[in-house]
């Protein structure tokens, strides 16, 4: 019995089809390939060079049949550098104030150099693999990020990079539609930077932290434990 | 020059009717110069499910551009979830697409258990199919009674109104929400079934059968409805996968895809007996049709999920306090509007570091610009209401 566990064990450690897409990758990108991380069985990461951005997005569609574009987003690594300040007084009262000292920037999966990365996922309906790509854009401290858009590899990628371009204030290079797309005309911000405050926190307290709900199941042994207490 | 009124005689009748006929004709075959003309649409309409607008440039009946204009329902989810704990979150993703709350939940929950490496004992997981599957019916009734009325009959959404009720009814009393059950949580569901719920939920199944009938006769039958989405909005399957269209919007173009089946899930699809419809058209007929099956379907797979229940746990030992390790996962599942996903990033602390949200409505929609061209406006309600979207999905 524990043979037979143990192989299947190693068999889903070693993930052929991803490791090949992501060799593929870096055949096809040379020096625009950076990393690679994959979670055996269950999915793909790549991280390029921006300037690799399009020519990635044309492979995958065309050499690796991954037709269906998922989405396009981005993420900004700064840690929230408001710490526990924008919270309401009576969060401080419950927690305290803890310093306000940001801490170090990290990076997730795949690394990363830049406070701003893209990501794009695309998808295989043939093959039923995905794959999540990204890229470091503009310099470390987050200046000036720029990227080039895809809509000529998909067309659906328009909205996605408006609201990218919105949100995040990432420059979309060749994009001929960029208007704001959720926000309202002439609003100042890029709202899901790290660095833009949440104000409505500061006037509410964080809802329900203080009264972890009981698990079920649990409730029972508390009542127990009690009765126990009480003999 | 001849004079060409010398051979006409006023007194001959039918000489006067030709000449009339004549004239009539060359006014008609004139190219007339029209004026563009620029036609608002919503925000509020019954065919948006909520407050979308469209900027409809016409010439004439004719569609010139189409341009759909969101934001007036964006709550900022994807913000929010910042500053909310894992288990808060779920009450908040329930209002993206509010007719099928319980799917939203689902796919969160399972990104933020394959961080923490959880996993949900097997009669949970069989309860969260069921109730997904059922939150299905209840969203695609709707569409199935919307989409007749969109069209001019009135009749069937009563019918949807009426039969969706024993659905929801079901869904209130095992989670005791019709709307936003905020039932799922990390490692299990909140609370076993009521005692009579399988065979209360069985019967149910049943009455949506004869509603899934009913519309065949009543709505797919009908030779005006069929003449009104045969051939009107038609897309092609290479354009569907890059606007990345997902669920029956893509069904309906033939593409054979369905996360269900194709997707390793830890929910129990992989149990069932069932089978995935697709249709060749890519029409707005096509779509409803699929759609119909897929209910069917479903209430088939309820009744399989009830009968094989294993008995058991309904939650994983997990800790009292939620944090979940630091790391990255992408989980995606079909829920009734399609492929929706979410990708936490987590630091390790109470609160997600970053969620995007990747609904299937702002997708399914961002077609629309491409896929209103050049239509006749009658055919903007057809396609948008066979589209199937809500707001709140696509404005998170």
């Amino acid at each position: 019995m524990s043979t037979t566990e143990e192989v299947v064990e190693e068999e889903v450690v070693t993930d052929t089809v991803r490791e090949a897409i992501a060799k593929a990758f870096a055949d096809e990108l040379g020096d625009g390939f950076i990393e690679q991380h994959i979670n055996p069985g269950s999915d793909l990461w790549i991280r390029i060079a921006a300037s690799s951005w399009v020519d990635a997005a044309l492979f995958a569609r065309n050499k690796l049949g991954m037709t269906w574009l998922d989405f396009i987003s981005a993420m900004d690594w700064l840690p929230n550098p408001y710490g526990r300040e924008m919270e309401s007084e009576q969060d401080w009262v419950v927690h305290g104030k803890e310093d306000a000292t940001p801490e170090e920037m990290t990076t997730g999966i795949a690394g990363g150099d830049t406070r701003f990365q893209m990501m794009m996922r695309l998808y295989s309906t043939e093959e039923h693999i995905g794959v999540t790509i990204k890229a470091d854009v503009g310099d470390v401290a987050g200046a000036a990020p720029a990227i080039e858009s895809l809509i000529p590899v998909y067309a659906g990628a328009s909205w996605h990079e408006r609201e990218v371009w919105e949100m995040f204030g990432i420059d979309i290079i060749g994009h001929p539609d960029k208007r704001v797309l959720y926000l309202p005309t002439g609003f100042e911000g890029n709202p899901m930077r790290k660095d833009y405050p949440l104000v409505a926190r500061r006037v509410k307290p964080w809802p329900g932290i203080v009264d972890v709900e009981a698990m079920p199941g649990e409730a029972d042994d508390e009542a127990d434990a009690a009765d126990g207490a009480d003999a | 020059m001849t004079d060409v009124t010398a051979d006409l005689d006023i007194n001959d009748s039918e000489q006067l009717r030709y000449i009339a006929a004549q004239a009539a004709d060359a006014r008609v075959n004139v190219e007339l110069e029209t004026e563009g003309m620029t036609l608002n649409i919503g925000p509020q309409h019954p065919a948006t499910h909520g407050t979308l607008r469209i900027v409809a440039r016409l010439d004439g009946e004719l569609v010139i551009s189409a341009e759909p204009i969101m934001g007036y329902m964006h709550r900022g989810y994807e913000k929010l979830t910042e500053v909310r704990t894992y288990p808060q979150v779920t009450t908040l993703i329930n209002r993206i697409d509010w007719v099928g709350s319980f799917a939203n939940e689902v796919p969160f929950i399972l990104a933020a258990e394959e961080l923490m490496e959880v996993e949900a004992p097997p009669r949970a997981q069989y309860i969260r199919t069921a109730l997904f599957e059922m939150g299905r019916i209840a969203n695609i009734m709707l569409f199935l009674g919307d989409m007749a009325v969109q069209l001019g009959g009135v009749t069937a959404i009563f019918y949807a109104f009426r039969d969706r009720e024993f659905v929801l009814n079901q869904i209130e009393s095992a989670t005791g929400g019709r709307f936003h059950p905020n039932f799922n949580r990390i490692g299990g569901v909140k609370d076993d079934l009521p005692a009579g719920w399988i065979a209360e939920t069985k019967s149910s199944m049943q009455k949506v059968r004869d509603f899934c009938d009913e519309m065949e006769d009543l709505v797919v039958g009908n030779e005006i409805f069929q003449s009104r989405c045969r051939g009107v909005g038609v897309i092609p399957a290479e354009k569907a996968l890059e606007y990345g269209l997902s669920g029956a919007n893509l069904r309906g173009s033939g593409v054979d895809w369905d996360l269900r089946r194709d997707e390793d899930s830890p929910l129990a699809w992989k149990d069932l007996d069932w089978k995935v419809w697709t249709h060749p058209d890519g029409d707005s007929f096509s779509r409803y049709w699929v759609r119909l099956q897929e209910t069917r379907e479903a209430t088939y797979m309820v009744e399989q999920l009830l009968d094989g229940l294993p008995s058991g746990p309904i939650m994983a030992k997990v800790p009292r306090i939620i944090k979940v390790p630091a790391g990255e996962s992408y989980v995606q599942t079909e829920n009734p509007l399609g492929a929706m996903g979410y990708y936490v990033v987590s630091k390790g602390e109470l609160t997600p570091f970053r969620v995007k949200i990747r609904t299937a409505s702002f997708s399914n929609m961002s077609i629309s610009p491409w896929l209103l061209e050049g239509v006749y406006v009658p055919d903007i309600a057809t396609i948008l209401a066979s589209l199937y979207f809500i707001l709140g999905d696509i404005d998170r």
